[in-house]
């Protein structure tokens, strides 16, 4: 393995002393190692944001905590749920009184450590609703969109639920706006080469050098189709040509467009994407308002990239525009 | 009747604990073929911990699976910390009070076990999960006892169908969990869950069996 780590076991520990030092005009630690917290959270008078995941998709989880985004994030293991009881805590941190909004996104362990941990916080007298994030397209089909994964447009769900909760939202409007942001939002990946978990220490699915898996998962799940490499306009056309139709987006939407790399993906490669993506839309009418082309949702050390959209209408433009501040997504204003 | 003492009964999680450490490799293998491959490493950490926490501690069988249950829950996280820690809870639970455990105690607390994971995870039998071992080792635990059967016989039916329930998994297709992803590529594997449950129900029996035998 050529990593930088220390000891294999301990990644998820040595990667959160190093966060919390360099963002610590934004984030802190709680009494639970496994749970870190926006420095002004619980916010008085606002609905707590509470998302967690698995580890190793950087900046997903924790890198959107902060500043009208999320309050508290539980962390697992690499590719591994967080416990309920992290789960819980993070509640306890971001809760004011008002209620919390755990958006998360529909992975096994997740489904079942929030609702455990929702039972433990209702003990406490904390009420806790959730929005499941299910943007992936290549996850399963249309008719059974319940089961497919969250994926990079949990971001935006993130941004807009943040938004209405900063904006003064109850529970109900922080849920429903999220909920919205979602319904609105689809996503597909590409992946070019495999990743390895370095406690495991080899990769535990393959991509054949020279070919590309055509819907990937953010840890490897299975594609709709296994290619040959090909050009990066090509890839946009095939992403577009999955992403467009599902919702489906039309000629006069207006669209917030995040295309990000899985990890390994030079971001240069991310701009060649997104120029043919763009272009693409723009031919079918389809008009960007607001576009994020980095690393916002990776899977470890996986080469290649996900495209997703989210329509918009005036609500969720008014959201997205809202000034945040967090390590994986900074708004300025419009 | 055949029982034996609660108080006596931590050398079971103790052999729980052991199972695991010693099967750590082999069930990441499983895992790594349609899954993360990180099974091995998750519940080895969790039952360690458990082991650790026990190894000096003056606890009867009900404490010592607690304190199983409550590690897994809090520490593991998973699918599986929530499934086991569930598991081990309600079987906790089901024998607080008990002195003794005969096979009726047991009885309560293998199907109070299995509710407790069949709530939580919702996978049916054929989904290709723990539960193709659960749900049959404890029918098979039930059928055995309205036979009339000894308490010892009816732990090793338990056992032969969580085997048969585990080799089951491998012609099925995964309907729920992370494998249920790959649709028809997860048919010919075992399915890891079911494999670390049926060395759990298997070390479980042995043990008892062998307490039985005192």
């Amino acid at each position: 393995m050529q990593r930088i780590i220390n000891k294999p076991d301990m990644v998820v520990e040595d990667m959160l002393k190093g966060f919390v030092k360099a963002h610590d005009d934004i984030v802190m630690p709680t009494s639970n190692p496994r749970v870190l917290k926006y420095k002004d959270a619980p916010v008085k008078g606002k609905v707590g944001v509470v998302t967690g995941g698995g580890s190793g998709h950087k900046p997903a989880f924790i890198g959107y905590i902060g500043k009208n985004l999320c309050d508290a994030v539980a962390v697992g293991e690499i590719f591994s749920s967080p416990t309920a009881q992290a789960f819980y805590d993070a509640f306890r941190e971001a809760d004011s009184g008002k209620g919390v909004a755990c958006l998360y996104g529909n992975y096994a362990g997740d489904n079942m450590n929030v609702k455990m941990a929702i039972e433990l916080a209702a003990d406490d007298g904390i009420e806790v609703k959730t929005v499941v994030a299910n943007d992936d397209v290549a996850s399963a089909p249309k008719e059974e969109r319940h089961k497919r994964r969250g994926v990079a447009g949990e971001v935006f769900m993130w941004k807009i639920g943040g938004a209405k909760a900063a904006l003064g939202g109850s529970l109900d409007e922080v849920i429903a706006a999220a909920q919205k942001a979602i319904d609105n939002t689809r996503s597909v990946g590409i992946g070019l080469t495999p990743c390895t978990i370095p406690a495991v220490g080899h990769p535990n699915f393959e991509i054949k050098p020279g070919t590309m898996e055509v819907g990937i998962g953010h840890h490897g799940e299975p594609g709709v189709e296994v290619c040959e490499i090909k050009t990066a306009d090509e890839m946009a056309k095939m992403m577009v040509d999955i992403v467009v139709p599902d919702l489906p987006f039309v000629e006069g939407d207006e669209v917030a467009v995040i295309v990000s790399g899985l990890g390994a993906t030079p971001v240069m490669e991310l701009y060649i994407l997104y120029n043919k993506i763009e272009e693409l839309l723009a031919e079918k009418g389809i008009k960007v308002y607001k576009s994020f082309v980095g690393n916002y949702f990776t899977s470890l050390e996986m080469m290649g990239a996900t495209f997703t959209a989210m329509k918009l209408d005036d609500e969720l433009k008014e959201l997205l525009d809202l000034e945040c501040n967090s390590m994986g997504l900074k708004v300025f204003g419009k | 009747m055949e029982k034996f003492l609660n108080k006596d009964g931590k050398v079971i999680v103790l052999n729980l604990v052991k199972t695991i450490q010693e099967n750590k490799d082999y069930l990441s293998e499983v895992d790594g073929l349609i899954g993360d491959g990180d099974h091995g490493i998750n519940m080895n950490k969790g039952f360690t911990i458990c082991g650790e926490r026990l190894k000096d501690a003056d606890a009867d069988l009900s404490e010592s699976l607690k304190t199983l249950g409550r590690v897994l829950l809090t520490e593991i996280g998973g699918s599986m910390g929530p499934l086991y820690g569930t598991f081990f809870n309600r079987m906790a639970r089901s024998c607080k009070d008990e002195p003794e455990i005969n096979r009726d105690v047991f009885k309560k607390m293998i199907n109070e076990a299995l509710a407790g994971v069949s709530e939580l995870g919702n996978a049916k039998r054929g989904d290709k999960t723990l539960m193709d071992v659960l749900i049959p080792a404890t029918e098979a635990y039930n059928k055995a006892i309205e036979e009339n059967r000894s308490f010892k016989e009816a732990l090793l039916a338990m056992k032969e169908a969580a085997r048969e329930g585990m080799e089951s998994t491998r012609d099925m297709v995964a309907r729920v969990g992370r494998a249920s992803r790959l649709g028809e590529r997860s048919r010919g594997v075992l399915d890891a869950g079911s494999v670390s449950c049926n060395l759990l129900i298997a070390s479980l029996a042995d043990s008892m069996i062998a307490l039985l035998a005192n």
